[in-house]
């Protein structure tokens, strides 16, 4: 095995219930996550992102498959012999102990003599800048600052993976940009492996070395942010993962006919049948009449720097055309148009 | 310029307001218990009842005794051996609570919110009935030919009824049985707030069950322990049906003792002087606790 590799797991399934009333969690899920990694465990709620977490915490046993860390079986140890720990999404913070005691939980639990504790303590809250807070219990500090103490908290023991449960859906969107960055910077001077979980694409295109896109208990797809969102695998993974016209077409002679009868020259895989085209909206231009598939504006959304066109096309498929405000003329609803596509994804329909 | 004095006859108003219900306070709270402490330091009438007579006889028949014969002073055993048995039995009924209580409820806070009141019912249900009648219950439950011994007998466990009924064990069970109500429901309302998702922050850094218990779920829930305890304890210290019923007439506890000066013993000082050492007692006694667990508190 890759000596690499910090939680493999091996065809992992989870089901709830037995019989009739069984509720499958997690499919079959199989993945390698690499030792100092920012790896993303990304789809709806629901998705089984959670359970696998809880999974490779030890919270949740699976009914089959395997865990390996670090290349040790673990998928019946319990959690508090996992070299793991976890950033839960509610905190859970102990409200008897304050900052310090809470950080230092862990390292006293596993019988680390006291001084060291305190040292290991200090160190890890300048890390996460909460120094002067040490002496304050949790619910004296702000959403914020709390979610800080907790990430702290499952640094202090230096774990070889942590876990994080959508760790910053609680806090506000500048709060939010803020530990995004910072979850970055902790990654990358702890060298820790980073486990994320998350429903947020944005937040998950920006901070992840790499992602995997789950829906309804599998993994979709796993890749680095530029494999996922230039190259989506599937029309839920395309449309998941940031903004997406389809367009349905016929492949013939080499080429993709949709609905309105224009002819689309694409890169193929396929060389007969249906076919989905995805289309990002920065990659459809508005040109003049004449130029281009013909449509008509029906919507227009000021976005600052971007504006939004919803376009008609002649068969009734709609089409979101995102384009610079400044360096365009602004549209009105009801102009005819027309349009030109520039990169397309074909997906097997 | 008239806010000021505005202000001082709404103060004054306030407290001719609170009039009513001072004056009911002074009489219903603190009036009788004046009379007490005022029996207490007076000469024990010749029957019963007091003469309006000073005297700290009361007080002192509450430590020690006279020999009839040569008024000699000693130590009375007797008393402080009622005393010690009352603070041991309470001491032991509010431990046997917790045991019994802490299991039971978090198996109520663990039930879904829909069967949960099904299950507070049942503990409520002993409260809707007459002491008196649980008393005997418990009675027909340990006597010699109860129920227990009974069955005890006829599996062949034991050839002999074992002796309960009239034994401190006896007044034990009664005390314990009574008074669970009273920890189970502080301690339901403390683990019904407790956040479950600590036991897995817990667990997920490092801690054993144990440690678990110890370090979390004890701190947390203590203000619920605290207020148990307390139900538990004061009333288990006065307690008097219960040991008069279960105990028989030599196994007494303070509260049996009392009223035996108002009774029989024809003894209204020392009665009073008996109560206000009980009523000190609980007193110090919850003084000692807040103080203990409001120290436990900052060790973490």
């Amino acid at each position: 095995m890759n000596t690499n590799v910090a939680v493999d797991a091996q065809n992992v399934g989870k089901i709830y219930g037995i019989g009739n009333s069984a509720v499958t969690a997690l499919g079959d899920v199989s993945l390698s996550i690499q030792k100092g990694e920012f790896f993303t465990l990304l789809g709806p709620s629901g998705c089984g992102k959670t359970t696998l977490l809880r999974c490779i915490a030890g919270f949740e046993t699976p009914t089959s498959g395997a865990i390996h860390l670090s290349g040790r079986d673990i998928t019946h140890t319990p959690p508090n012999a996992r070299p793991v720990n976890t950033v839960f999404q509610s905190y859970a913070l102990f409200p008897h102990l304050t900052v310090a005691q809470n950080v230092g939980f862990g390292l006293k639990m596993l019988g680390k003599p006291a001084d060291e504790v305190t040292k290991s303590v200090a160190r890890v809250l300048a890390l996460v800048k909460l120094e002067e807070f040490a002496d304050r219990f949790p619910q004296q500090l702000s959403g914020g600052q709390q979610q800080r103490v907790a990430l702290a908290r499952a640094l202090a023991p230096e774990p070889e993976v942590l876990l994080l449960d959508e760790p910053l859906s609680a806090l506000d969107l500048k709060l939010r940009k803020e530990m995004q960055s910072e979850l970055k910077r902790l990654q990358t001077e702890t060298g820790i492996t980073f486990i994320f979980v998350t429903h947020d694409q944005e937040e998950a295109l920006t901070m992840s070395d790499r992602i995997g896109v789950m829906s309804r208990g599998a993994l979709l797809q796993v890749g680095t942010p530029h494999e996922i969102y230039e190259n989506p695998a599937d029309r839920f993974v395309a449309d998941f993962i940031g903004e997406t016209n389809f367009l349905e077409g016929t492949v013939a002679d080499g080429k993709v006919r949709i609905g309105t009868g224009d002819v689309l020259d694409v890169a193929l895989k396929v060389q007969t049948g249906a076919v989905t085209l995805a289309i990002r909206p920065e990659q459809v231009s508005i040109v003049p009449t004449g130029s281009g598939i013909a449509a008509k504006i029906t919507e227009t959304t000021y976005m600052g720097t971007d504006t939004h066109y919803t376009l008609a096309l002649d068969d009734g498929s709609d089409i979101v055309a995102r384009v610079q405000s400044n360096t365009t003329q602004a549209h009105k609803v009801g102009d005819a148009v027309a349009i030109r596509i520039g990169t397309v994804q074909v997906l097997q329909s | 310029m008239s806010k000021p004095s505005g202000q001082r006859s709404k103060g004054v108003n306030g407290w001719l307001l609170s009039t009513p219900a001072l004056v009911l306070l002074l009489l219903a709270a603190s009036g009788p218990l004046l009379i007490v402490a005022a029996y207490s330091v007076m000469e024990k009438g010749d029957y019963s009842g007091v003469r309006w007579v000073l005297s700290g006889e009361g007080w002192f028949r509450v430590l020690f005794e006279r020999d009839i014969f040569d008024q000699t002073v000693s130590l009375a055993d007797a008393n402080l051996s009622i005393f010690w048995r009352s603070v041991k039995l309470s001491i032991a009924t509010t431990l046997i609570t917790f045991f019994l209580g802490l299991p039971t409820a978090w198996f109520i806070a663990t039930r879904p919110a829909s069967s949960r009141a099904f299950w507070l019912f049942l503990i409520t249900i002993p409260f809707w009935t007459n002491l008196l009648i649980r008393t005997f219950a418990i009675m027909e439950v340990i006597r010699n030919q109860g129920i227990l011994n009974t069955a005890l007998m006829k599996s062949g466990l034991i050839s002999e009824p074992i002796q309960i009924l009239y034994t401190d064990t006896a007044v034990l069970i009664g005390m314990a049985y009574v008074y669970l109500p009273l920890m189970v429901l502080p301690l339901y309302a403390a683990v019904d707030r407790f956040d479950f998702k600590l036991i897995e922050a817990g667990y997920d850094l490092y801690a054993s069950r144990w440690q678990i218990l110890r370090r979390v779920i004890l701190p947390i829930i203590k203000p619920g322990i605290i207020a148990g305890s307390i139900l538990v304890f004061i009333p288990s210290l006065g307690a008097y049906v219960t040991p008069r019923v279960l105990g028989g007439g030599k196994n007494m506890m303070i509260g049996n003792f009392i009223e035996l000066q108002f009774g029989q013993g024809q003894n209204w000082p020392l009665g009073a002087a008996l109560s206000t050492v009980l009523l000190l007692v609980v007193l110090v006694s919850l003084v000692v606790y807040t103080r203990v667990s409001s120290r436990d508190n900052q060790d973490g």
